[in-house]
């Protein structure tokens, strides 16, 4: 390649920028977790610098660890999270395949109707959406969040699906009809193996925002039994605003499943994000 | 009749069964309620029975000083909160994308995990850990900014009416920033090798080869973007609830539309909660998408398209 677009001074301003920003990104998420293994003179004394072995304390970790009951609200979480992921997946499979497989009356319809969600937040429907559990008596069950969640995931769900669907092979799916499959088989058998990656996508896609929502813990929800690990930190700092090693505990305690999470999966997101699957 | 003589094609079931589970979860728990909660906002509740009003719970809304001083404010707030991520959180996503997508760029992998980190972060933690940051008890921000002479300018930004706003929208931006940032580098990817060596054989490099060649390639996804972080911030609540309550203070100066919707819905302190009136402004929420989703659609979608391979 000609040196013109790739001079020295060009590629160290790359890196220069790049690094300033990744900096600003990682900054805030490394200082509250620096400062949550230090002791209230630690945090306050020297913010910046990493716990020493005269700052170091875990006095915050014990007072979480004593006081929230996060061991249950993570659970909560977990179920809520898997389960509604299980549904998207399956029935956002389901539909994708019913969409792209086969040529019916109202196909394009149907697909239109199905991808006004990924447009139309979920959330403007609360107030009815609360009607309705508590005219079925699902408030305060994580039955209601996954519900409202698997509604919430499966119109990105089979819009991304249906697109990977569509690339399947039509000569092998038909060699399983000439074999005697039924569509059934053919689906779950041929199909669904074959679009395995980008399930994966989709699951990252969808766990993410189920996993941070607030809005419908805290509407839907709210009863000591039945909240998510995201409301139980947010009333938790709410309730320990003074106590800074608390504070900064259950921060961390926050950030370090979802992040190791991201760690591991962060290369299937990213290529999702840039197999040009969402266009 | 000529339809009758050829052999009927057997009921496709399977297609209904496919179909079925995904489109009645979402009938009945996104649709249904939308179009109930569309429908709540034309009724309001007179001794206990829900009676239909027309649209005077619309007329209270900008009528009544009590609600339409707090709507104007949410709004105004909200399309300003619009404003700050096209004009920062954009432009920052493009020229990282830009950057990142540079060949030969070392480390690409190593930058592009790290500045997508906040994005997976939950608003509780951002809304949290900024809180702390920007907190003058703290110090960690004039410590900060004392290193580059700029102490002077600390003030604490969240608690101030005048910059409360600003501050949460660059924190909101400095969570998001990686969601433009992966969707412009994917289409920057996706441009044909064959279009950036013709340029170069036309002698076009560096920064006039993004400006000519790239960028009205990408406009495609510029126009995504936005129609997504329209979307997303006319439906914002959760960063300036966690950050500053659902009183979004400092005396309102936070308000979305969002917290608006939350207050009205379920009440706050010394006002009642009123499911009619939170379907109201759910409904001018809604309508404010839509309109946004239909400017996207019929204008800039059906102008961009011809630069489509």
């Amino acid at each position: 390649m000609s040196t013109a677009t790739h001079s020295l001074p060009r590629t160290i301003g790359a890196h220069a920028v790049l690094l300033t920003y990744t900096a600003i990104a990682l900054f805030p998420v490394i200082l509250v977790i620096m400062n949550s293994f230090k002791s209230r003179a630690g945090i306050f004394g020297a913010p910046l610098t990493p716990p020493t072995p005269k700052t170091f304390d875990l006095i915050g970790y014990t007072t979480v660890i004593g006081q929230g009951d996060f061991i249950h609200y993570f659970q909560n979480s977990l179920v809520v999270t898997v389960a509604s992921l299980f549904f998207v997946l399956l029935f956002g499979a389901m539909a994708a395949f019913a969409l792209s497989e086969y040529r019916f009356r109202g196909n394009t319809m149907m697909g239109l109707y199905l991808a006004l969600g990924i447009m139309i937040p979920i959330r403007l429907g609360t107030v009815a959406i609360l009607q309705l559990m508590v005219a079925s008596g699902l408030v305060n069950t994580l039955t209601a969040l996954i519900l409202v969640y698997t509604a919430q995931g499966l119109p990105l769900a089979v819009f991304i699906l249906s697109e990977f669907m569509k690339q399947v092979s039509d000569d092998l799916k038909n060699a399983g009809r000439i074999d005697g499959l039924s569509e059934y088989t053919i689906f779950f058998r041929l199909v669904l193996p074959l679009v395995r990656p980008s399930m994966a996508t989709v699951a990252v896609f969808t766990m993410i925002p189920i996993w941070n929502d607030l809005w419908f813990p805290l509407i839907l929800a709210p009863s000591e039994e039945t909240k998510t690990v995201t409301l139980g930190a947010q009333l938790f700092l709410g309730q320990f605003v003074t106590n800074w090693n608390a504070i900064l505990a259950a921060l961390s305690l926050a950030i370090l499943p979802v992040l190791i999470l991201y760690v591991i999966f962060s290369r299937q997101l990213i290529r999702g994000i840039t197999s040009g699957a969402v266009k | 009749m000529a339809a009758q003589t050829r052999p009927k094609k057997p009921i496709r079931w399977h297609i209904g069964v496919f179909l079925a589970p995904a489109v009645l979860v979402y009938t009945a728990i996104m649709i249904l309620p939308l179009a109930g909660t569309l429908q709540l906002s034309l009724f309001r509740n007179i001794e206990q029975s829900q009676v239909f009003v027309g649209l005077s719970n619309f007329r209270t809304l900008f009528g009544d000083p009590n609600w339409s001083v707090n709507f104007w404010n949410a709004l105004r707030n909200n399309v300003w909160f619009f404003i700050i991520h096209m004009l920062v959180q954009n432009p920052i996503g493009v020229l990282l994308a830009a950057l990142l997508s540079s060949p030969r760029l070392r480390f690409a992998a190593f930058y592009r995990t790290a500045i997508f980190v906040p994005t997976i972060l939950s608003f509780v933690i951002v809304g949290f850990a900024w809180k702390l940051i920007l907190s003058p008890i703290w110090g960690v921000a004039p410590h900060l900014m004392d290193f580059v002479g700029l102490k002077s300018l600390f003030t604490p930004w969240l608690g101030k009416e005048q910059y409360a706003l600003t501050a949460l929208s660059l924190v909101s931006v400095w969570q998001f920033v990686g969601i433009p940032m992966m969707l412009i580098y994917a289409a920057l990817l996706s441009i044909p090798d064959e279009v950036i060596e013709a340029a170069e054989c036309d002698g076009i490099t560096g920064m006039a080869q993004f400006w000519k060649i790239k960028l009205p390639l990408i406009l495609p996804s510029i126009g995504i973007i936005s129609i997504l972080t329209f979307v997303g911030n006319f439906n914002a609540f959760d960063l300036i609830y966690t950050a500053q309550g659902a009183l979004a203070g400092p005396n309102y100066s936070t308000d979305i539309l969002g917290t608006f919707l939350y207050r009205a819905f379920f009440g706050f302190q010394l006002q009642v909660g009123d499911p009619n009136m939170g379907a109201a402004i759910a409904t001018m929420m809604f309508l404010i998408i839509l309109a946004g989703v239909c400017v996207y659609l019929f204008l800039v979608q059906t102008r961009l398209r011809r630069y489509q391979f």
